[in-house]
């Protein structure tokens, strides 16, 4: 995610399931009011990959995944599906993806979404930077009489 | 045959009791932690949820420590839990290719693109007992460096020369072994679903004995890579997919030797594995064993290796199965071994019956 000021329905759906359920506690601690249309429930994912990397599917195994459906006092619903068992994180990411849809959502970019994907970007990297560093870096020593 | 018999009922809750502070140990001893188990004995928690077959690592970590470490008992917790979980639906297939690999290494060829990045492994360790791990201590940081390019696949270079067979990509969904009772003969897909789940020291010393001989595959690692994919799932009610997590895997592909004939150019052939966690032995294992399995369709000899018979891969390869088949004969037996026990002395009193 380049643009840490605008994302699409989808990329914050991500960004929420993603993100650690206690830091997105503590950027969204507030309960705005809403109706709870369905969950937040518990169930597994079949997670799927491919033969070969690029072939025909198989099923790979389930993950634990936990959804939850709300609906604002305005009549905007929210839906959030997120890795794992935290029932509290399925539910404020559906009542974030609603506020999301409202006059709300440019507040809630800025205070949560980005700093969220700032800090998810920030752990990517460090990451990354570990990996490249065991990079290995060949070189060829001189054989022979010339 | 089994005959219902009370009056353990008091035995069987002192026994679990003891069990409660046998695994507690020493309570002098801090209390293990799931976040430490899930931090610091990270690879016992992949394999739980790899042959657990549900990825959750705080759910593996608690069923390691409820199980006292017996990572096949803590295997079997997991999948008792999975099975009342309600099934959300699938994913799209994880794309490998685009994966966050923190290792990633190629047998086949030295300088490619996105290079050889060891990663967090055990290779050139020294196998030492390190005793300075036994006091407590703060691992250093490990160092770093810019960040390396995209890391194409190994297979891919080949598939563009038409060195490798074809992998034709297909969206047919895949039959479930969890869904249905597994059929023989199980297609490729189903194959993969069997033997990612399956035991890795069974998976491990089947891989082994195709190496040392018994149904040989000449397999070359192409590639070995282990990092994060993200898992997408459509959502009906939003009428898109989104991302709902992030998983950490590990895939092999190998490349091996060839097909072809007068007609048909010679071709390398593949096999696969991808597994759940940094799991490397057991990836590398599975794809030696999905290629052993591959010997009709690529018009091998069938040699009777034990690793080409896919009733006896599959049939014994979950060791939740076998253990459950296993510890059963320890359940009481007495009727059984009545018959057993009065047949033989018929037996041995007809023999000297006759003797007389």
């Amino acid at each position: 995610m380049s643009n840490l000021s605008s994302f699409s329905r989808a990329q914050s759906l991500g960004l929420l399931a993603r993100a650690p359920a206690e830091r997105l506690a503590a950027l969204f601690p507030e309960a705005a009011a809403h109706t709870v249309l369905r969950g937040p429930e518990t169930g597994a994912v079949m997670v799927r990959g491919r033969q070969g990397g690029t072939g025909a599917p198989f099923n790979l195994g389930e993950m634990t995944v936990t959804r939850c459906s709300v609906r604002l006092a305005c009549g905007t619903d929210g839906h959030a599906y997120v890795q794992g068992r935290d029932k509290a994180h399925a539910r404020r990411a559906a009542v974030l993806d609603a506020l999301l849809q409202t006059a709300e959502a440019a507040r809630l970019t800025a205070g949560v979404l980005a700093p969220l994907a700032a800090e998810e970007t920030a752990r990517r990297a460090t990451r990354a930077a570990k990996a490249a560093a065991t990079k290995v870096e060949f070189f060829t020593l001189v054989r022979g009489e010339d | 045959m089994y005959v219902a018999v009370k009056g353990g009922e008091r035995a069987i809750d002192n026994a679990h009791a003891f069990l409660a502070e046998e695994r507690r140990g020493d309570p002098t001893v801090p209390d293990l932690s799931i976040a430490q188990i899930r931090a610091q004995m990270a690879l016992a928690v992949n394999r739980v949820m790899a042959e657990g077959s549900l990825y959750d690592p705080d759910l593996a970590a608690l069923a390691i420590k409820q199980a006292r470490g017996d990572l096949i008992e803590a295997i079997f917790l997991i999948r008792a839990y999975r099975t009342t979980l309600p099934r959300l639906g699938h994913s799209n297939p994880v794309d490998t290719g685009a994966m966050a690999a923190v290792r990633r290494i190629s047998a086949t060829y030295k300088d490619l693109p996105g290079g050889q990045v060891l990663g967090p492994t055990f290779d050139y360790t020294h196998r030492l007992i390190d005793f300075a791990l036994a006091a407590e201590g703060d691992a250093p940081e490990a160092p770093r460096a810019a960040p390396l390019g995209p890391v194409p696949r190994v297979t891919g270079f080949l598939d563009r020369e038409g060195l490798i067979e074809d992998e034709p990509a297909s969206d047919t969904p895949p039959r479930d072994l969890t869904r249905e009772p597994m059929e023989l003969p199980a297609d490729r897909a189903l194959r993969l679903q069997a033997l990612t789940r399956g035991d890795e020291g069974f998976i491990l010393s089947l891989a082994y004995s195709s190496q040392r001989g018994y149904g040989r595959t000449h397999p070359f690692v192409g590639e070995l890579r282990i990092g994060e994919v993200a898992v997408e799932m459509d959502i009906p009610e939003l009428g898109f997919a989104i991302e709902i997590g992030e998983i950490t895997v590990t895939e092999c592909e190998t490349v091996n030797q060839f097909t072809g004939s007068k007609t048909q150019p010679a071709q390398f052939t593949r096999g696969y594995g991808l597994v759940f966690g940094q799991t490397e032995r057991k990836a590398i294992s599975m794809s030696l064993v999905d290629r052993a399995l591959r010997w009709a369709e690529l018009g091998e000899e069938n040699t009777g290796a034990p690793v080409q018979d896919q009733e006896f891969v599959l049939m014994h390869a979950d060791n939740i199965q076998a253990t459950g088949f296993l510890e059963h004969i320890k359940l009481p037996h007495y009727v059984d071994f009545q018959s057993e026990l009065e047949l033989v002395r018929a037996l041995r009193s007809g023999l000297r019956e006759a003797a007389e």
